[in-house]
Formats: C-alpha cells, sequence, structure tokens
C-alpha cells in the first residue's frame, strides 16, 4: 500500500515538473507573447491581450496562473476554432485512443507468440525470416507505409476505406479502423517481437526450463506458464511504455489516413499557429504518459514478486 | 535383469560444435540396484553432469546420445519416444540440480511448482496434489509446509531451496533420483543434513540414488558404491570402502591424496600435476597419461575396464 | 658452394582489433550486403550532382510540361525518366538522389552533434557521480520517457519552423540516448580500481577521462550511433512529411513523399513510392549494419 502511495506521489511530482517544463518552453523560450497570441491582432488589441493574460506579470505569478486555470480546465481558445482548447483535445481523444489501443493489441497479440517462436527455436528458417521481418518492420517509415497500404488495399484491391473513422464497435468501424491500425502497430510489432525473442532466448537457457522438463511437464505447460510468465515481466514494461509512444506516433497515422482524433488536431494546429490547442494537447498528453508509467509500475510489481519484496523493504 | 534398477551400458554422448567434436562421455557402463547410492565422482568437466542428463534425455544441442543402451528396470530409456520419455521423467527417474537458486521459477509459486509436477504424472484433483507436496515437504523436514508452499523461492534460503527441489523429485515416488552436486552451493552443515536425509529416504523408499559430486568427502560417508570419472570414462568403480581404501587407478590415487585431512596438517596439499585435457582434444591412449607417474609406452593404447581385486579399474599399472 | 637462402620466418599478420572486428562483422553475408547498399547510397548521395540527369530545383532545367509522367517516359530535355516525373515535372531519379543528400546530411550531422553532446555530458556523469550524475540522469530518464516524436513535436512546436530549428530539435531528442549509453559504459570502468589510484595520483581528470573512460564507451557508442542516425533519418523524414520538418527549399525524402500524397489516389504510385523505397533501404541498411554492428561487439553468448 505504501508502495502504491509512493508511486503516485511521484507521478504527481512528474507532472508537476512537466507543467513547468511546458511553461517555460511556452513562456520562456519561445517569444510568450507570439506564442500565445493570434498573429493577426493590431498593437492595441496585443497590449490589451497581454494585460488581460498577466504576461507583464513577474514570471512566478504567471506560472501561478497558469496552474490555476489548468486545474480548472482552462487552457485557453483556439484560435482557429474559437472554443475552449481542452475541450478541442478532449473531443478527438477516444479515436485516438482507439487507434492506439488497436494497434497496441495487435503488437501484442502478433509480435509476442512470433517472439516467443523465434526464441525458442532460433535456428528454424520461420525464426530467420521473423527476425530479418522484424528489422523490416522497424526501418519502414510508418506514413510511407500507409500510404502504400492505401494504394494496395483501398485504391487497387478496393477491399478497404482509405480514410476516415467509422462507429465504434461497428462492421463499418472495423473496416475503418483496420488499415490505420496495421499501420500504426507495424513498428511496435517488430519491436515487441524482438524483445520477446531475446526474452524467451534468456529464459529457454535458464535451470528452471530445464527443471521443468526433468518434472515431465508438457512441452506446452513449459512454454505457456515457465517461459511466458518469466518474460511477460520485462515485456510488460516496455509495452506499457510503448503505449505512450503509440498515442503519441498516431500524429503520423492520423495524417496519412485522415483520423479524427487529437494528433491529426495537432499537426493542423502546428501548422496554423493555433498555440493554445498544441499547449492543450502537451498538458493531456504528459498527464497520459504519467498515468501509464503509473500503471505500468504498479503491474511490474503485481507480476514480479521480487519487485514487492523489494519495495517493502525499502 | 538382475533386479537392477538403471543399467547404462556404453552411454556415448557426443557434442558437436564448431571447434570439434567433445566426447564428454565416452562410453560409460555401471548399475545401480534399488535403494543403492552409487557415487558419480569426477573433477569438473569429467562428464558427469552430461552422464546424469543423458539418462533424463535433456542433453540439448549440439549434444545427442550417439552410442548405447540405457535401461530403466528393463525399458530403454533410449528406444522411447519423446511422449514417452517425458512419462518416466519426474515420476520414474527424477533429478535434482546442483544451484537451487535457479532451478525453482522464481516468479511462480511453491506449490505451483509441486503441483504441477504431481499433476502431471497423476490423476488428481488440485486438492489432492496440494495434500500431497504438503507431506512431501514435511518429509524433507520443511516446517509449516502450507506456508511455505504460497511462498516464492526467493523467500527461501538455500539450503530450503534445495529440500524443496528434493521434495519435488520424491513427490511421484521415483524408482531413481540423479542427485546432481546438490550440496555443492550450500553450507557444510545443511549439506550435512540433507546428506542424512537423502539417505534415509532411499533406505525408506528403495529408490536408488545417483549422487554426482566432485567432493569425495560427501561420497565416502553417504554412498554404498563408487565410480570414478576421468575425460568422459569410468576408470575405476566398486564398493565405496574398497575404492577409498585401497584405490587401484592413479586417479583416484590422486584424488583421495589431495582432500585435505586433519591427519597430514601441516604437510603441504599433494596436488594431481597437470590438467584434464580439452575433451576436443583427447590424446590418444589412456587419457590420464599426461600427468600419471606411472604411464609406460603400453598406455598408449586404450586400456579397457577390467576387473581386479574387486573393483573395475581402467589402468594397464593398477596400483 | 650453394648460397643458402636464408629465408625470415613468416610472421602471421598482427590481428589488430580492428581486423578482427571486420572479420567478424563481415561473416555475416546479410550484414555484409547492407554494407555495401550502404556505401553505394552514401555514394550516391555524395556525388548527386554528377549522378543526376537534371537539378531538380534549378527551376529553368525543369518544365511543367514533364508533369507526372509515368516512369519509363522521356521527358523535354531528351533524358528518360526512369522513375518518372512528380506533379511539377522533376525528375524523380533526380529528385530522389538531391533528397538523399539531405536526408543523409540532415541525419548524420544531427546525429554527429547529438553524439558529442551527449558523450560529454555522460562522461561528465559518470566521472563526476554524486548530484551531479543523480541530476544528469533524472533529466536524462525524464525525456527519455517521452517518445522521440512527442519531443521533436514540442520542440518544433515552441521553436517553429526552419531548417536550423529541425536539426536542433533533432539533437535535443537524440543526445539523451548517447548521454545515457555512454554514462551507463563509463561508470563500468570508472569504479574499477586503476581509475581510483589514477585520481589519488592526482592525474588530471581530463587524461582520466579521455584516455581511460572513453575509450571503453566506444563500442556501445558505435552501436547506439548507428541506431539512433537511422531512427533521426526517419524522424526528419516523418517531420518534413507532416509539414513541420525541413522547408520546401531543402526537401528531403520525406516531403518528396508527402508531395505524392495527392496523386496515391488517381494511381499516379511513382511520386511517393520510390522516394519511400530510398528511404527504406537507407534506413534499413543502416539498422541491419547496426544491429550486426552490436551482435560482433558485444560479449557474446555463445551457447
Amino acid at each position: 500500500m505504501v508502495f502504491v502511495i509512493r508511486r503516485i506521489l511521484q507521478s504527481a511530482l512528474v507532472v508537476l515538473v512537466m507543467s513547468l517544463v511546458v511553461f517555460v518552453g511556452v513562456n520562456v523560450v519561445g517569444d510568450p507573447v507570439h506564442i500565445l497570441i493570434s498573429d493577426d491582432m493590431t498593437k492595441e488589441e496585443v497590449d490589451r491581450f497581454v494585460r488581460q493574460l498577466g504576461l507583464d506579470r513577474p514570471l512566478h505569478e504567471q506560472y501561478l496562473h497558469f496552474l490555476a486555470n489548468a486545474a480548472r480546465g482552462d487552457l485557453g481558445n483556439s484560435f482557429v476554432h474559437g472554443e475552449p482548447a481542452l475541450k478541442l483535445i478532449l473531443e478527438r481523444m477516444p479515436a485516438t485512443l482507439e487507434l492506439a489501443f488497436a494497434a497496441f493489441l495487435l503488437a501484442v497479440i502478433v509480435g509476442i507468440p512470433l517472439g516467443m517462436y523465434a526464441g525458442l527455436k532460433p535456428e528454424a528458417p520461420a525464426s530467420r525470416a521473423i527476425m530479418a521481418g522484424s528489422i523490416l518492420g522497424f526501418s519502414l517509415p510508418t506514413f510511407w507505409v500507409g500510404l502504400m497500404m492505401i494504394m494496395v488495399f483501398a485504391v487497387i484491391l478496393g477491399w478497404l476505406p482509405s480514410t476516415g473513422r467509422g462507429e465504434f464497435m461497428t462492421w463499418d468501424g472495423l473496416r475503418h479502423l483496420a488499415l490505420p491500425a496495421i499501420n500504426l502497430a507495424l513498428f511496435k510489432m517488430a519491436l515487441v517481437t524482438r524483445l520477446a525473442r531475446a526474452g524467451t532466448r534468456e529464459a529457454a537457457l535458464q535451470d528452471y526450463v530445464k527443471f521443468a522438463r526433468a518434472k515431465g511437464l508438457s512441452p506446452s505447460r513449459v512454454v505457456l506458464v515457465h517461459v511466458l510468465k518469466n518474460i511477460l515481466v520485462p515485456v510488460v514494461t516496455v509495452l506499457g511504455l510503448e503505449l505512450g509512444g503509440l498515442i503519441a506516433f498516431s500524429v503520423v497515422t492520423e495524417t496519412v489516413f485522415a483520423w479524427p482524433g487529437m494528433g491529426k488536431l495537432l499537426i493542423d494546429s502546428i501548422q496554423r499557429l493555433d498555440r493554445p490547442v498544441v499547449v492543450a494537447y502537451l498538458v493531456i498528453t504528459v498527464l497520459m504518459f504519467v498515468v501509464i508509467n503509473l500503471v505500468v509500475d504498479l503491474l511490474y510489481a503485481a507480476l514480479d514478486p521480487r519487485v514487492r519484496l523489494r519495495e517493502m523493504k525499502a | 535383469m538382475n533386479g537392477n534398477t538403471l543399467v547404462v551400458e556404453d552411454l556415448k554422448t557426443h557434442f558437436f560444435t564448431r571447434a570439434g567434436v567433445v566426447r564428454a562421455v565416452d562410453g560409460v557402463s555401471f548399475e545401480v540396484k534399488p535403494g543403492e547410492v552409487l557415487g558419480l565422482v569426477g573433477e569438473s568437466g569429467c562428464g558427469k553432469t552430461v552422464t546424469g542428463f543423458s539418462i533424463l534425455g535433456l542433453v540439448d544441442p549440439p549434444g545427442r546420445v550417439v552410442a548405447g543402451r540405457i535401461l530403466l528396470e528393463d525399458v530403454d530409456l533410449l528406444q522411447l519416444s519423446e511422449a514417452e520419455l517425458r512419462r518416466v521423467r519426474g515420476a520414474r527417474v527424477a533429478m535434482v540440480f546442483q544451484d537451487p537458486m535457479m532451478t525453482l521459477n522464481p516468479v511462480l509459486r511453491i506449490d505451483t511448482q509441486m503441483v504441477e509436477a504431481v499433476r502431471a504424472h497423476q490423476a488428481v484433483d488440485n486438492e489432492k496434489a496440494f495434500q500431497l507436496a504438503k507431506e512431501a515437504l514435511q518429509r524433507v523436514g520443511i516446517a509449516s509446509p502450507e506456508e511455505r508452499l504460497r511462498s516464492y523461492p526467493h523467500q527461501f534460503s538455500g539450503g530450503m531451496r534445495q529440500r524443496v527441489a528434493i521434495a519435488i523429485a520424491m513427490l511421484n515416488r521415483p524408482r531413481l533420483i540423479i542427485a546432481d552436486e546438490p550440496t555443492t552451493a550450500l553450507d557444510v552443515t545443511i549439506q550435512a543434513q540433507i546428506l542424512y536425509e537423502a539417505q534415509k529416504l532411499c533406505r525408506e523408499s528403495g529408490t536408488a540414488l545417483i549422487w554426482i559430486t566432485h567432493d569425495l568427502s560427501v561420497v565416502a560417508g553417504l554412498a554404498d558404491r563408487i565410480c570414478v570419472m576421468y575425460a568422459g570414462r569410468i576408470v575405476e568403480s566398486g564398493p565405496v570402502d574398497a575404492v577409498l581404501d585401497a584405490p587401484l587407478h592413479p586417479y583416484t590415487q590422486g584424488l583421495i591424496g589431495s582432500v585435505p585431512s586433519r591427519n597430514r596438517r601441516g604437510s603441504p596439499l599433494a596436488q594431481i600435476p597437470g590438467m584434464m585435457p580439452a575433451l576436443t582434444e583427447l590424446p590418444p591412449g589412456c587419457a590420464f597419461r599426461g600427468r600419471c607417474a606411472r604411464a609406460a609406452d603400453a598406455c598408449a593404447q586404450q586400456p579397457d575396464l577390467r576387473e581386479y581385486k574387486r573393483h573395475l579399474v581402467r589402468c594397464f599399472h593398477p596400483l | 658452394m650453394s648460397a643458402r637462402v636464408e629465408t625470415l620466418p613468416v610472421v602471421p599478420k598482427p590481428e589488430t582489433p580492428l581486423r578482427r572486428l571486420a572479420s567478424e562483422f563481415f561473416a555475416s553475408r546479410v550484414a555484409t550486403g547492407a554494407f555495401a547498399a550502404l556505401m553505394v547510397i552514401v555514394f550516391m548521395a555524395l556525388f548527386a550532382p554528377f549522378l543526376a540527369p537534371q537539378n531538380p530545383y534549378d527551376l529553368a532545367t525543369v518544365t511543367v510540361m514533364d508533369a507526372r509522367l509515368a516512369p519509363g517516359e522521356r521527358g523535354s530535355a531528351g533524358f528518360l525518366m526512369w522513375l518518372g516525373a512528380d506533379g511539377a515535372g522533376r525528375d524523380m531519379w533526380s529528385a530522389i538522389l538531391y533528397g538523399l543528400r539531405i536526408s543523409l546530411g540532415v541525419g548524420v550531422a544531427s546525429g554527429i552533434v547529438a553524439l558529442a553532446i551527449g558523450t560529454a555530458i555522460g562522461l561528465l556523469a559518470a566521472y563526476r557521480g554524486g548530484w551531479v550524475d543523480a541530476l544528469i540522469m533524472r533529466v536524462v530518464d525524464l525525456q527519455l520517457s517521452f517518445p522521440a516524436i512527442l519531443v521533436a513535436l514540442i520542440l518544433v512546436a515552441i521553436l517553429g519552423r526552419g531548417a536550423d530549428k529541425v536539426m536542433i530539435a533533432l539533437i535535443l531528442v537524440q543526445w539523451a540516448y548517447y548521454a545515457r549509453t555512454v554514462r551507463g559504459s563509463a561508470l563500468v570502468e570508472r569504479r574499477k580500481e586503476y581509475v581510483e589510484a589514477a585520481q589519488c595520483l592526482a592525474l588530471p581528470a581530463s587524461r582520466i577521462v579521455f584516455r581511460h573512460l572513453l575509450p571503453n564507451c566506444l563500442a556501445p557508442m558505435i552501436v547506439v550511433g548507428t541506431l539512433q542516425t537511422a531512427h533521426a533519418i526517419s524522424l526528419e523524414a516523418t517531420l518534413s512529411f507532416l509539414g513541420v520538418g525541413l522547408p520546401l527549399t531543402e526537401p528531403s525524402l520525406g516531403l518528396l513523399i508527402a508531395n505524392g500524397f495527392e496523386y496515391m489516389l488517381s494511381g499516379k504510385y511513382w511520386i511517393s513510392f520510390y522516394p519511400g523505397l530510398a528511404l527504406l533501404a537507407t534506413i534499413m541498411s543502416i539498422n541491419l549494419v547496426g544491429d550486426r554492428l552490436r551482435d560482433v561487439l558485444n560479449p557474446r553468448l555463445e551457447r
């Protein structure tokens, strides 16, 4: 229990630090006036805005103001859409999460078995093919593959729609989800495969695997219980962090497939200099990351009993 | 036949590596009777562990058994299919490994690891298997077994872990247990306890025990018979008293002489000069030739195992 | 008397670490192939002006009459456009060669700078230890817990557009990997006793660091360097594709692919396809080389 509380406090600290970083980045590194103010205002409007936003106040006051506003959920209004930036981001979040989770599931469901097979039978031709495929997988530029996928599956073959999102959990929705999810998953699939293979190879050489065989256990039990549980620990840790990476990287896939998620909004906002939305995106994403890291830490402790013991002693 | 639990005939296990063929086990033969303790003794690298793995069919590539017969109560294990062999492992032949820390899976609870060993061979349900596990732990002298069963391996001490491993080995009442240096990683006091308990268990249940070790002093108190291995072959074997009191092979004599003991306090430890040759570069003829004070021209031939004064010896010039 | 020719005893060529490394590396056919491919790509990038039939960014040589020619057709200037032409009439082959130059150049340059910075910081952390080390590693860990693309987007959003800003962003994304790797290896060496002895002898810190700590880090630095360079090239291409990377005046492969996006649906695949293939070839060969280097430079698990 103490362990859980400690982790939560640490996470809160990280959120605070990141808010400081975002704040400093926006208000100190970039020209604060430029970053928070639309480019086509007159000088009087700018001055009024500056006073209104309190940008002529000392920095620490500004920071507290920023935090207070953020806690209330007020991160400014979008220049382009005129609506609260936070609201815009949150509206788009479900789409991004749907995509990210789908890709995550794909990467795990395909990557772990492939990696385990390659780890258990490293000399088999199938294993070599899997490893070659994994290098291809993380060398492929995601956006280019996306384009090619549209080309082949939508334009030439006409099997799947090329852009847009269907309704959640419907057949049409799944048809629209298929290509983007596979596209986003490819890179991670390659990484998961390599990770699972490395872990499996290491685990398979351990004495406890030989001992399990000496007990006369069936090979499937040896693999699925003894080996898998041991590689789950390192794999889960990495996977958890990768989920965050997927959410971030969905920016690319959303752009290619015109998927209406946060990432596409971010790119559009960067290009249109709609900075409040950019800030809102950063705040939300950082929060998500911290929460994900926290969950991964707790999961890690749940899966590996040795960690729990260490933490209790500490 | 002859009521032996295990008969190993001319076992050869070779490893086919890039550096050459490693003849880890090169023509090993011995028998073990029910309830008997056989000590398989030799220094590191002589092939004793590989012998143990060969019996259970656990030799991993690039190694494999290339010749010989292994008769477990008249069934040749080398002729069995993998599925049949799996039924033998853990049920009729069990093995205890050397390093207790690594033999138990660190992320699984003890009861999981014991129950699965039972249920792999006996058609019982979880509760019954749990009961059997509990009894097995009690028999090896572990107090409060129920609590222990729900723990993880890292919560045990080394000696306890090894007792658990022995308990697992005994769960399905095997005819033969192969113990590969099980006490090497433990304190001397724990070692003595475990030796005593192992001996007791075997006497009580009629299980044959092969105790693989490099430590002569362990074997002296425990074994009924002893086989001395060198460079993949047995060089001497016989009843333990006969071999240790009156060794016939120069290597055995050297082994005995190099054990530090109270009677020779103050005098320098006797060493066997030289090192065991790498198993890829075995010299022709007697493998011990390079280190033997009694080597002569005849030793350029590979000596056979011959009966001599109640032991079997592989030497042209036994002591 | 017959002259006795005295032959000198044959001294076998000394096996320097480099030679041994090379022979192990090239033992893999895949790695050798990748290395060869990489050399070809680098060559093509370096000598692009000589290899390209046309300078695609010299407006005088480009005419919109050639727009969207399919691969294999002949352009107005008379030469064969064997990879087709893009929407503005530029020969794809030439555009790719020039694009390779930029993609590789930016990727490698940012990698080198990031390597220098990251190594310096990593060595500092390892050598000083204590709170310096703790602080630096906190920052590194914090940055590394966020995906590179996010960090890059944040930086681009803050810094604005422009080639120099993109370089800065790429450098800032990468330095942390180098810092962590170098610190790790340097620490291993640092803990050895001879370093303590050297410190007692009051040897200057710079000598200890550069003569002893740094060489120990070279192997992992090389591995991380290659893999990171591939990553940087990929990241730059992604940013350019998204429109927040290099400006139009420095068209990397990412931008070429982006330009071809609109023509995809009408079946003119070559405008995006070939630049992507070039990008893939570059990244993959670097990754293969890096992968092999990692296998060769690490203590081998010969099982």
